[in-house]
């Protein structure tokens, strides 16, 4: 028997605003627990909670982002659950009038490309932390209750772990280019549930589903899907039935293992939240934040393909991260050529972040330094041999032009300078001169090197080469 | 579950159970019938017709009463802590929790 697989994705992304939902506490990591709370985020009778604007804003660019249609009239909901984290017992979200339906992002596998639908999208209020303690207790961090999360859920178009890898990756790099989440599963600032079940191929109706919760890299996102489709056909086969099963990756085993059997659907008792005033949107309104939205990758990439003269594949590359897209812009400002700059991110600087393991930002690299080298390659300041040593250079915060004056690394480019080295070198190599008169052309490399040693390496190859054959000729 | 005032004992003790409430068979017997009664009385409002109504959801009329995205920070963290039950080191103590289910 064959069968099909249908993965269905929530992917919980936390908003990058200054403040939180509905209460003005500051949205920030790593402070004193507890520090940015107010009376809002405990739950205190009789507060007014109030919309923050700015994460309306970033539910409509993520809607945008993922062509989505963004809703006229919205209210929020509550769903009710108990649990300490959640102070007022129960979640503020959108359960009736989701910010966005209906969108759609493209994927590619083994160059394959295809629509992923995004069914909703919705805007709702994170939770606080619980830090679990084997003492007995329990102890709560109510900083992160309120901090603003989007939630996107695919339609079940996602038919293979490969497909959902896909998906994630997608989907992180629009919502990065938004500039609304810093999206970093190992920040938590993105996170992902996923559903999957199997069926028959030709039959008509949907496999039990089985969730897996929490996992923390969209690699193991794979490998827990992966491992799901082949126990659920190992039950299927043996004539057994898949239950409905919340279930964990455990990335030692790389298999999942079963969580709790659910039973019956979650009641969550939602009602229309009374203390929020409903949202209308205006198409001037829409029209205000498409302004402000940055430009997409796509976009990006043809950009840089039509009019910076960038392979297709390099824009491909450049383009996977905002960081490394807004870096190569700001170098390609500073004066740096396109292609020069392009192959140096796409060689060296991923080779060095490969290397230490760091992200772009978190080097001393800056895009004024690596265009300040840029531009010496390209003016014959330096030759790309140099250029090895002047990049290291830079990784450590050095000023390329000062850096290159001060060790006397600067090109010997003057024909001037030259001209009395290359006649000398000659002069002294008369049995090269000879080779080079019965047509050994190894004789010219002898000499170049020659040339090469007595300037320590910065004479200008090109200039010495020129130099050098009229002189051998004259003779 | 609230099909022509027919609550069953199973019925309250969902509720019950969502609302973290335990109650033993006489109280459920008990409940069953005053949540029938209250059941009954709010069935009368099944009688306007609203066909042609739309649903309610906020009763003030109000439209996007909306703050700026400017963060306050309230400086109440000791005056907070000072009424949670118990406090440990800045944080909110509670009995160890189970893992259920963490909401997002």
């Amino acid at each position: 028997m064959n069968f099909k697989t249908t993965i269905g994705l929530e992917v919980h992304i936390e908003l990058k605003t200054n403040s939180k939902i509905f209460s003005p506490s500051p949205v920030e990591f790593g402070d004193q627990p507890n520090a940015n709370t107010n009376v809002i985020d405990w739950g205190y009778p009789g507060v007014l909670p109030q919309t923050n604007k700015g994460v309306v804003e970033a539910g409509m660019m993520a809607a945008k982002a993922l062509h989505a249609n963004i809703t006229k009239t919205q209210h929020f909901d509550r769903k009710n659950y108990f649990y300490p984290d959640n102070p007022k017992a129960y979640q503020v979200t959108q359960a009736d009038t989701p910010i966005g339906t209906d969108g759609w992002i493209e994927i590619e596998v083994e160059g394959k490309k295809k629509k992923v639908g995004i069914a909703e999208m919705h805007i709702e209020e994170d939770a606080g932390k619980n830090t679990h303690n084997p003492n007995g207790y329990s102890y709560v961090d109510l900083n992160r209750q309120g901090t603003p999360l989007i939630e996107i859920v695919s339609k079940p178009d996602i038919e293979s772990p490969d497909e959902a890898y896909a998906y994630l990756e997608a989907l992180r790099q629009r919502i990065q280019f938004t500039g609304i989440s810093d999206v970093k599963m190992e920040e938590g600032s993105m996170r992902v549930d996923v559903n999957i079940s199997i069926r028959p191929i030709g039959s008509e109706q949907y496999g039990t589903k089985a969730e897996l919760k929490n996992i923390n890299s969209f690699n193991f996102v794979r490998k827990g899907l992966a491992f799901e489709e082949k126990r659920q056909q190992k039950i299927l086969l043996a004539g057994g039935e898949v239950r409905p099963e919340t279930r964990r990756y455990d990335e030692a085993s790389g298999e999942t293992i079963l969580m709790r059997v659910k039973e019956g659907a979650d009641d969550y008792r939602y009602f229309p939240e009374p203390d929020l005033p409903s949202i209308t949107i205006s198409d001037e309104w829409i029209k205000d934040v498409e302004a402000k939205m940055p430009e997409m990758p796509g976009k990006r990439r043809a950009r840089y393909v039509n009019e910076l003269g960038v392979t297709d594949y390099d824009a491909m590359v450049l383009t996977q991260t905002k960081e490394m897209s807004d870096f190569f812009e700001a170098a390609i400002n500073y004066g740096a050529d396109a292609k020069l700059t392009a192959n140096y991110l796409m060689g060296d600087v991923n080779a060095y972040l490969n290397d230490q393991k760091m992200d772009l930002q978190d080097t001393k690299i800056t895009p004024e330094n690596l265009a300040n080298m840029v531009k010496m390659i390209s003016d014959e300041t330096i030759s790309s041999k140099i250029a090895k040593k002047v990049f290291k250079a830079i990784t450590q915060g050095e000023e390329p032009t000062a850096w290159v004056k001060a060790k006397g690394l600067v090109q010997l480019s003057d024909p001037a300078v030259l001209t009395p080295i290359i006649v000398k070198t000659v002069d002294d190599n008369e049995q090269s001169v000879a080779d080079f008169k019965n047509g050994k052309d190894r004789a010219v490399g002898f000499l170049v090197g020659q040339i090469m040693k007595q300037t320590k390496g910065q004479a200008n190859p090109k200039v010495v080469n020129q130099i050098l054959m009229k002189e051998l000729n004259s003779r | 579950m609230t099909t022509e005032n027919n609550i069953t004992k199973a019925d309250v003790a969902h509720v019950a159970s969502l609302a973290k409430l335990k109650f033993n068979d006489n109280e459920l017997e008990k409940f069953t019938g005053q949540i029938e009664d209250i059941i009954d009385m709010v069935n009368t409002l099944n009688e306007v017709d609203t066909d042609n109504v739309k649903p309610t959801f906020n009763v003030t009329d109000q439209f996007n009463r909306m703050r700026e995205d400017v963060a306050v920070r309230s400086g109440d963290k000791e005056a907070l802590l000072a009424n949670a039950p118990d406090t440990e080191n800045g944080f909110i103590r509670v009995p160890a929790i189970l893992d259920e289910s963490e909401e997002a």
